[in-house]
């Protein structure tokens, strides 16, 4: 079993991230929600943070948020799954505990 | 209540800009009380929570920092201290506070609870905990 | 399953208490056990029955007032950081000698071992923040 890790930061704007790209073991489920879904975006300056994990972790990226912040679902990185609340508390269920990177 | 957790503290902050730091400090005295298995990593603006000499006289606010020497007391084990972290901010061991531990009944000691760890520890530390507290 | 949330930002200057209500309320009507709401730090700032939106915006406060009544939550929100940020009921104004209460209905106040009696208890703990 492994963790759920939540991101709500922008990686523009902080660091939260990049500790949990380094500090969450492989295997584990990362959720992008709030100001944090702009992680999840192709084309961006940081695209190759989450890009070159997908695989490696399961990605995820909260719909609500994503769309509240008028973002086109084509712009996601590929092998990024989006969920909607009831999906956010699927993970929590799912995996061992969570790890909220605030 | 009977079960005995492993609680994490995962400080993330630094210190006075904001009260996460100290607030969070309130949270592991309480949970120490309720005989938890007490842990604290530092990572990111966290390991400036621990830097010695602060002294708030000139802004006004309680300098908290004597607490977290006082953590060994509480029966607060362990002090993890990102590598990393540490190393981003030119700071090494040398620079932050030490933790004294002891056993009431076995009398057994340990000088300095607080620990420099790498990535991949600090990852396995934070994934056997049962519980993640994050402020 | 019996999840327990923790709430660290008040509302509206931070998306985090809209965030822990919308993931409440879809974890109460998947069927899940909610055992304690814990307000800290800034989201003691939830429980004051004071807030006044404008009325084309969300009622946070209420939000949470009506979906405890729903489903009978406790939220909690913590003594130190509500006496800090002056958030009072009859036993607060009583024991600092306010002269008046604000506290929302269906909160209470009570200490941070409610917080870690509610990690100790629940199957997993969900921080939203700042």
């Amino acid at each position: 079993m492994s963790d759920l890790h939540t991101v709500n930061k922008s990686p523009f704007e902080k660091n939260s991230l990049e500790s949990c790209l380094r500090l969450s073991k492989s295997g584990s489920a990362i959720l992008l929600y709030e100001d944090g879904v702009y992680g999840a975006l192709k084309g961006t300056a940081v695209e190759n943070m989450i890009a070159s994990v997908v695989g490696d972790r399961k990605i995820y990226v909260l719909g609500p948020d994503y769309k509240a912040r008028g973002l086109d679902e084509t712009r996601i990185i590929d092998g990024v799954e989006v969920v909607d609340y009831a999906g956010f508390v699927d993970l929590v269920e799912a995996n061992d505990k969570v790890q909220a990177w605030v | 209540m009977s079960d005995t957790k492993n609680f994490m503290f995962l400080n993330r902050r630094a210190p006075y800009g904001t009260i996460y730091a100290w607030e969070s400090l309130e949270v592991v005295l309480i949970a120490a009380a309720f005989e938890q298995n007490v842990s604290l990593m530092f990572v990111d603006d966290g390991v400036y929570e621990l830097t010695k000499g602060q002294d708030t006289t000139g802004i006004g606010m309680k300098n908290f920092s004597p607490t977290y020497r006082t953590l060994g007391d509480y029966e607060v084990r362990h002090m993890y201290v990102d590598k990393a972290s540490l190393e981003a901010r030119g700071l090494s061991a040398d620079d932050l506070v030490q933790v004294e531990w002891e056993d009431w009944e076995t009398e057994e000691s340990v000088d300095n609870i607080v620990e420099v760890v790498d990535s991949d520890r600090v990852a396995e530390l934070l994934d056997e905990s049962d519980v993640v507290f994050s402020f | 399953m019996k999840f327990s949330i923790q709430v660290n930002e008040g509302p509206y200057q931070h998306q985090a208490s809209d965030s822990a209500y919308q993931f409440t309320k879809a974890a109460l009507e998947k069927g899940h056990e909610c055992f304690r709401i814990f307000f800290y730090h800034d989201g003691v700032l939830n429980g004051t029955r004071l807030t006044t939106p404008p009325q084309d915006d969300r009622n946070i406060v209420k939000n949470w007032t009506e979906l405890a009544e729903k489903y009978d939550l406790d939220l909690v929100v913590c003594v130190a950081a509500a006496q800090r940020r002056g958030i009072v009921d009859d036993g607060e104004a009583e024991r600092n000698g306010k002269d008046a209460t604000n506290i929302a209905p269906k909160f209470r106040i009570s200490g941070l071992g409610q917080l870690v009696e509610a990690a100790i208890q629940s199957d997993r703990l969900v921080v939203f923040g700042d």
